[in-house]
């Protein structure tokens, strides 16, 4: 029970910073606005000067969609962290009985919530605007938006680590880290289409799996549901991974007084 | 008296300088004990290896017997601190932080508690600031607050008073005072004012190059030394260990 109330913490807190701030609320809302808006009217010419039959809808505005829920659920962990290193929190949490466990599980449950509210948006814009239907999906969606989730909260935890390890001015290597992915990722392309070497690391990545399985189930063709378990393996591998890693970093930060230097070293 | 901190031969190496080496000491309930010595003695080493956040190259610590490195959440569970370089977030208000550490801490009737400790440092008119917006004072007082919301058999204070006027430095050291003589709590002191360490301290600890020098009554320390005033005998520390070593 003490476990429960101690990510809880973690996640109140992220809940009053939200609460009384009306630029953090806006930002769950604008950006995925702005790329649905984009994304859609790019859709609607393509589908204006394209072969009659090929609907980009579903495929490009919905690939935009899905990957911009994937970023939101990345950002939402790691900007829940970052809200502590810009406070020089960190003595404070560690410094009580939270565990990084505990710790961990507060940013996922911070993430869920504001990536919620992002999908949610942009769902309501893209089929209100622009005639998305999640239909052309069917039930598949739903493993779809899981392995999404799952991965971005991997690399979400990932990019944590790599802060808590630099210190507070490498957040700069968090930001890009979706925009490096999404070539491989395959988004908006055939993962056939990318060079050997790069389809290798599609092959790693279980976004591309998912992109992949929207173009299929679009063009009416199967989609191996031992992809999508693969997948889904591979990402949920991912976030122990990346919980094993911010476990390590942390503990090498306790070791070397990284930890105890972080907030003094914020101040100054 | 009940030992509420434990600490046996607590060395902390980096490369090849020892910040702490080899201390070893208590602290009992209802006891406050001044951790002393210059700038670099080990103070504040000494204080994040206490709280968890830095781990000693050996040695052992105990917080109500339970051992910090094998059984962590339930030994700081009963601890708390604080201190100047570690402010509460300022991005919320005082009352937010008190309800989001209160629950980290698994406080109990923790709307009563806060209640209790805000009239206690006269902070129910600012509940509703931002921690951010606050005076000095009123975030030290705020961090105190905070620091015993879990009503802690140990409290380690790191320069608790450091840029505080001399008459709010009194009052707070006054409401840290009743605080820990009616919940018979053990405190770890630190500070580099030595009125305000023969004003709290029931016994002081001179820490010099990560060595515990010297330890004793700081009313009495002095001329055991042969020293007219605490703060003499902290120079002599400071400057001269050897010669305090050899006497």
């Amino acid at each position: 029970m003490r476990r429960l109330h101690r990510t809880a913490a973690i996640v109140l807190r992220q809940y009053y910073l939200l609460r009384g701030s009306p630029a953090r609320v806006l930002a769950l809302f604008a950006w995925v606005a702005i790329d649905i808006v984009l994304w859609g009217f790019i859709t609607r010419y393509l589908d204006a000067v394209a072969s009659p039959g090929i609907d980009f809808v579903p495929v490009l505005l919905g690939a935009v969609l899905l990957w911009d829920f994937f970023t939101r659920v990345m950002y939402g962990v790691t900007m829940a962290f970052l809200e502590d290193v810009w406070t020089h929190n960190f003595l404070n949490l560690f410094a009580s009985p939270l565990s990084t466990r505990e710790y961990m599980g507060g940013l996922v449950l911070s993430s869920v919530a504001t990536s919620s509210v992002g999908l949610l948006m942009m769902v309501v814009l893209a089929t209100a605007f622009f005639g998305l239907s999640f239909f052309a999906y069917g039930l598949m969606l739903v493993p779809f938006l899981l392995v999404l989730f799952l991965f971005g909260i991997a690399l979400g935890i990932f990019g944590s680590a790599l802060v808590l390890r630099f210190g507070p001015a490498s957040e700069w290597l968090v930001w890009p880290i979706p925009a490096v992915v999404s070539p491989f990722a395959a988004v908006f392309y055939p993962v056939s289409t990318l060079p050997p070497w790069m389809q290798q690391v599609s092959r790693a990545l279980p976004p591309s799996y998912v992109f992949e399985g929207i173009r299929a189930i679009v063009a009416g063709n199967a989609y191996r549901g031992d992809m999508l378990l693969w997948s889904a393996g591979m990402a949920a591998l991912y976030i122990a991974l990346a919980s094993w890693f911010f476990t390590r970093i942390h503990r090498g930060a306790v070791c070397s007084g990284l930890m105890a230097r972080y907030s003094a070293e914020s101040v100054s | 008296m009940t030992k509420v901190l434990s600490v046996s031969g607590l060395r902390r190496i980096y490369g090849v300088r020892a910040a702490v080496d080899g201390i070893t000491f208590e602290v009992g309930g209802n006891e406050t004990v001044g951790l002393l010595g210059p700038n670099g003695a080990g103070k504040t080493s000494t204080i994040n290896m206490i709280l968890g956040v830095l781990a000693p190259t050996s040695g052992t610590i105990r917080i109500e017997g339970e051992d910090i490195s094998s059984t962590r959440a339930r030994a700081l569970a009963r601890t708390n601190f604080a201190a100047v370089y570690a402010p509460l977030p300022g991005n919320l208000t005082v009352q937010q932080n008190l309800r989001v550490f209160g629950l980290m801490y698994g406080v109990d009737r923790l709307p009563e508690r806060i209640e209790e400790l805000l009239d206690l440092f006269d902070l129910k008119g600012l509940r509703h600031a931002k921690f951010g917006a606050l005076s000095s004072g009123e975030q030290t007082r705020a961090c105190l607050v905070k620091a015993m919301l879990n009503r802690p058999r140990l409290l380690l204070l790191d320069e608790p008073t450091a840029s505080l006027d001399p008459a709010t430095a009194r009052d707070i050291r006054a409401k840290i005072r009743e605080f820990a003589r009616r919940d018979k709590v053990g405190v770890l002191w630190t500070t580099h004012n030595m009125y305000e360490v023969a004003d709290v301290c029931d016994r002081v600890l001179f820490l010099s190059r990560g060595k515990i020098l010297l330890e004793g009554d700081p009313r009495t320390l002095p001329g055991e030394h042969g020293k007219e005033t605490l703060e003499d005998l902290f120079i002599t520390v400071a400057r001269e260990p050897l010669s305090l070593g050899q006497a």
